[in-house]
């Protein structure tokens, strides 16, 4: 794309910065040892109220499995809805990480942890836009 | 022995992540939803222990394992146009694909492949970030 040549953003050194790859590694190989091997059963028990309704928007498997089929089954892979749905949330995640310089352990872990002023600002953020999308688009969309 | 401190550090994070169950879309719905009290208890147990070790690292200049140099956190720039709009698009995100940036991971390990959309559209969402960086407000 070229894009490196012209923003700094892009100028990554990637021998510093490998650490960050190798600790992603690590949290891809602890969640295949956690749900392989260190776990009888992967159902998340969510509260009833929030089972009954998940049923309501169609979400039947809540309460009976880790992530939903819907979005996470191999089957969401020919769902176009599942994959712009997944596609949405993946683009707006890594958008706004990088815009507020920090996600919820960079800001609402570490950063208020370290008593900072600005990581308050973005967990409150990351309520306001999820309270949003929860409450009022999540019902749409599914 | 860096590289498999760092990744040792990734394993415990991914096991803690999934056994909490952070890593599952229901909890990060349910949380939203105010219906349990489970996902505060994590963020606030994490906050609660965070904020003893970072007194405890600065008070008392500890050393860093890895290389031996004082530990250095760094304050967070000032304003706060960049936190808060970028907080939002980063929850609108979130309530969607109920997956922080780590726990994505750890959702890969799990065998939930869809998980693959979700880390490719949010590296494209940091790329596309570099490209407007100077036109937005910070």
């Amino acid at each position: 794309m070229g894009a490196g040549k012209n923003v700094s953003f892009f100028q990554f050194d990637w021998k510093a910065q490998r650490w960050n790859l190798v600790v992603a590694s690590g949290a891809v190989l602890g969640g295949f040892i956690a749900s392989n091997y260190l776990s009888a059963s992967t159902a998340v028990a969510i509260t009833p109220a929030t089972i009954t309704q998940l049923n309501e928007m169609g979400i039947l498997d809540a309460g009976q499995s880790y992530m939903p089929a819907q979005l996470f089954s191999l089957a969401a892979f020919s769902s176009v809805k599942s994959v712009l749905l997944l596609s949405l949330g993946g683009f707006l995640v890594g958008f706004g990480a990088r815009y507020a310089g920090g996600c919820t352990s960079g800001h609402a872990i570490s950063g208020l942890s370290n008593f900072q002023l600005p990581s308050l600002i973005a967990v409150i953020g990351f309520f306001v836009g999820g309270l949003i999308v929860n409450h009022f688009i999540l019902p749409i969309l599914l | 022995m860096r590289t498999l401190l760092y990744f040792s550090i990734g394993i415990l994070f991914g096991i803690t992540m999934f056994k909490s169950e952070a890593a599952s879309w229901f909890r990060i719905y349910e949380m939203f939803q105010f219906n349990a009290f489970h996902m505060y208890g994590i963020i606030g147990s994490a906050l609660f222990c965070g904020a003893i070790i970072t007194f405890v690292l600065k008070k008392f200049n500890v050393n860093s394992v890895v290389d031996g140099e004082p530990i250095v956190i760094p304050s967070k720039e000032s304003g706060w146009k960049r936190y808060l709009f970028g907080g939002v698009f980063f929850g609108f995100g979130w309530a969607i694909s109920g997956a922080c940036p780590g726990p994505m991971f750890t959702v890969l390990g799990a065998g939930f492949l869809p998980i693959l959309v979700v880390i490719a559209s949010a590296t494209l969402g940091t790329f596309c970030y570099g490209l407007l960086q100077k036109k937005l407000p910070h």
